[in-house]
């Protein structure tokens, strides 16, 4: 009895040692490899990944409209993918997606484990201490929540009518709305954000107010619930690169302010951004 | 005292919100409870056939589910949007703490009222007495003893679990140690707190046992 149950208890293991796979990169293959696509001294960054046939990029898998592993199609979405695919064709291989999240992002560039790292990350001092940075390719900030017939437009309109504002307890954001006007008093903190969510949707509070990032996530899974207004924080964004790769840094750049000159960034911004933001698209953030 | 932390000095008036917060729940949540806990022992006790096992419905549902999921439920069936009664989260804490803390309250006292002997109500209404005067000079002067106890710890239990109210969202005494810390990465509103429930819970405790005593003393 004991070594039968030792014997399936060894199956488990095996099956749930095979099915994480030691994080398995997913192939995603949205865009075929540009026959145009230059080609680089083999001692140079590009030339090695060319050489590798693949280039890796650490994304977010749960952020929808930037970083999303869907569910049913397997493929990773949003517009941090996308980009992941553009820098791929431009350099003629395939892309390839890791899971990269907050705490382990730096990590995998260090340990080459990735190439670049796409995965909403903004770009700071504190950072760009440690990694290198491509030019801001987005820039996100904290927006309003807010159910599709409210009146209120803007976080001035928020502060300005009195009503209650949800958002996250132990985060940048609340203080961020108390710096707009927002009362103490009229703020409303839960641990998450579908709790805050939920509140909305109950009519406990009139707005919800975070990066928008996470409230395009909440728009898109709760009906009658829209992001609206300008950013009223500034989150730039930019591509992880490791340190020692200048040559890397400038091809990407590149690649960025093609995209940004013949319209591709506007595509893709149009694509994973706009139907949750409701915003027509900002004039590329690429010279800041 | 709250010198001694920048954090404490820089958010005091908000840190004191919370303990206001904090008595407002503590005081509703008793008056709340005490009212339901009576009913709702005297419907177990005098109810009959018919109301009694209501009386007991309640107190078997409301003392064995967790309190935090009562309060969300609460929160989401109160809210302006289902029944309409309030938003408001030290509202829908003060009659959160009522439902669950009386569950407890009716206990207590349906324990103290059996502790009457029944051939003492015998006894009162042979001599006459009216069932009202037999309750009101034989029953409850006994019961009220062997109630007070166990209502001091009720109401010291009642005042530790406002700090679950935080989590729908009322400003109390956690919530705002929580946002202090998270705007002054300062630990201090955290080491306030534990001082402010003391403050509230040791005098609780103390009067409680002085009380217990005097009334083994009465005995």
């Amino acid at each position: 009895m004991r070594k039968t149950l030792a014997i399936l208890m060894a199956a488990a293991f095996a099956v749930a040692a095979c099915t994480t796979g030691g994080g398995a990169p997913a192939t995603g293959g949205a865009s075929s490899p540009s026959a145009a696509a230059q080609s680089f001294a083999a001692d140079s960054t590009m030339g090695k990944i060319q050489a590798a046939g693949k280039l890796v990029c650490g994304t977010k898998f749960d952020v929808i409209a930037f970083g999303f592993k869907n569910p049913t199609s397997n493929e990773v979405e949003g517009f941090d993918a996308d980009l992941c695919r553009e820098i791929a064709a431009a350099l003629g291989v395939q892309p390839e997606f890791v899971e990269a999240v907050s705490a382990n992002r730096l990590p995998f560039l260090k340990e080459d484990k990735v190439d670049i790292i796409i995965s909403t990350m903004t770009r700071n001092e504190e950072r760009l201490a440690e990694i290198d940075f491509s030019k801001i390719y987005y820039v996100a900030g904290q927006k309003i929540l807010v159910k599709s017939d409210s009146p209120h437009q803007s976080v001035e309109d928020l502060a300005a009518a009195n009503v209650k504002v949800c958002s996250g307890e132990g985060s940048t954001s609340e203080g961020n709305l108390q710096e707009k006007g927002v009362a103490q008093a009229n703020l409303v903190l839960f641990k998450t954000y579908g709790e805050a969510a939920q509140a909305l949707l109950d009519g406990r509070c009139d707005a919800v107010s975070t990066d928008d990032s996470i409230l395009f996530g909440l728009a898109s899974q709760n009906d009658g619930l829209e992001v609206r207004g300008e950013a009223f924080t500034e989150e730039p964004l930019g591509i992880g690169i490791k340190k020692g790769k200048d040559d890397l840094v400038q091809f990407i750049n590149g690649v960025l302010d093609a995209m940004a000159a013949d319209g591709r960034w506007k595509a893709l911004y149009d694509k994973n951004i706009k139907p949750y933001s409701g915003a027509e698209a900002p004039t590329p953030p690429l010279d800041k | 005292m709250l010198e001694l932390s920048p954090a404490l000095a820089e958010y005091s008036d908000f840190f004191f919100e919370g303990f206001r917060n904090t008595l407002i729940l503590a005081i509703g949540g008793l008056i709340g409870a005490l009212v339901i806990g009576i009913i709702v022992a005297s419907l177990r006790v005098w109810g009959g056939p018919v109301l009694s096992p209501v009386g007991t419905a309640y107190v078997e549902f409301f003392r064995n589910t967790p309190l935090i999921v009562q309060l969300s439920f609460c929160a989401v069936l109160f809210a302006p949007r289902n029944l309409n009664i309030t938003a408001d989260p030290i509202v829908v804490g003060i009659l959160g703490l009522s439902i669950y803390t009386g569950s407890y309250v009716a206990e207590a006292i349906r324990s103290g009222i059996l502790s009457v002997d029944p051939r003492q109500v015998e006894a009162a209404r042979s001599l006459g007495l009216t069932q009202f005067a037999t309750l009101r000079l034989v029953v409850l002067p006994q019961a009220i003893r062997t109630v007070i106890p166990p209502l001091g710890n009720i109401t010291i239990a009642l005042t530790k679990n406002t700090a679950i109210v935080g989590a729908i969202a009322a400003n109390e005494l956690l919530k705002v140690a929580g946002v202090i810390e998270t705007r002054t990465a300062s630990f201090d509103g955290y080491i306030a707190a534990l001082i402010a429930f003391w403050c509230l819970t040791i005098p609780l405790a103390f009067v409680v046992s002085r009380i217990e005593r005097r009334l083994k003393f009465a005995r």
